[in-house]
């Protein structure tokens, strides 16, 4: 799994049959630091995530997984919401 | 599987419930040196590591999913060691 932050919503109208009701938010990928890592992309978002949001999210199969209806086409997925981090003796 | 220090702690309320009661722990690979390689990765972690601890990822959904004991879980990377010693006759680079 990876750390990134919410950046906006993406809407669309005409998606995949089973996508429908899914909502999809644009994401920054972030490293351990907070700092940006990487272009932005696009996850589902089943736990309703708000805009900068700290998250952290998986791709590839276990991302379907991670949807009520796992037998659909998605490639990340956000797992939760970040309330604090620790690293080393650090606390953010 | 792959060698990693664990650097860090994440704390979770609003998640999948599959990750209730599993410690998320962020991670930084190492290669044969013990040196840092690659980008840090949130784990989870299933046999109580700390930060600090030299740590064995298996970074592969099929195996995470046996070792949580979940076949749908959408869990790829898991600790399922904490490392006490490496062996090699490799010289440190220094």
């Amino acid at each position: 799994m990876k750390l990134g932050r919410v950046i906006g919503t993406v809407v669309c109208n005409q998606k995949v049959d089973s996508l429908m009701g899914v909502k999809l938010l644009l994401i920054q990928p972030l490293d351990e630091n907070l700092n940006d890592d990487g272009m932005p992309v696009v996850g589902c978002d089943p736990v309703q995530a708000g805009l900068n949001d700290v998250v952290f999210y998986e791709g590839g199969r276990e991302a379907a997984l991670g949807l009520t209806n796992w037998f659909n086409p998605s490639d990340l997925t956000i797992m939760g919401i970040v309330d604090t981090l620790h690293i080393g003796e650090e606390h953010r | 599987m792959i060698l990693a220090k664990v650097i860090g702690q994440v704390v979770s309320t609003v998640k999948l419930k599959v990750f209730k009661g599993f410690k998320l722990l962020i991670v930084q690979p190492l290669d044969a040196d013990e040196k840092p390689k690659g980008k840090s990765m949130l784990v989870v972690d299933t046999v109580q590591a700390g930060i600090g601890d030299v740590v064995l990822v298996i970074d592969e959904g099929n195996s995470a999913r046996i070792v949580i004991g979940d076949a749908l879980a959408p869990i790829r990377s898991v600790i399922v060691g904490i490392v006490d010693e490496i062996q090699t006759d490799r010289k440190k680079e220094k």
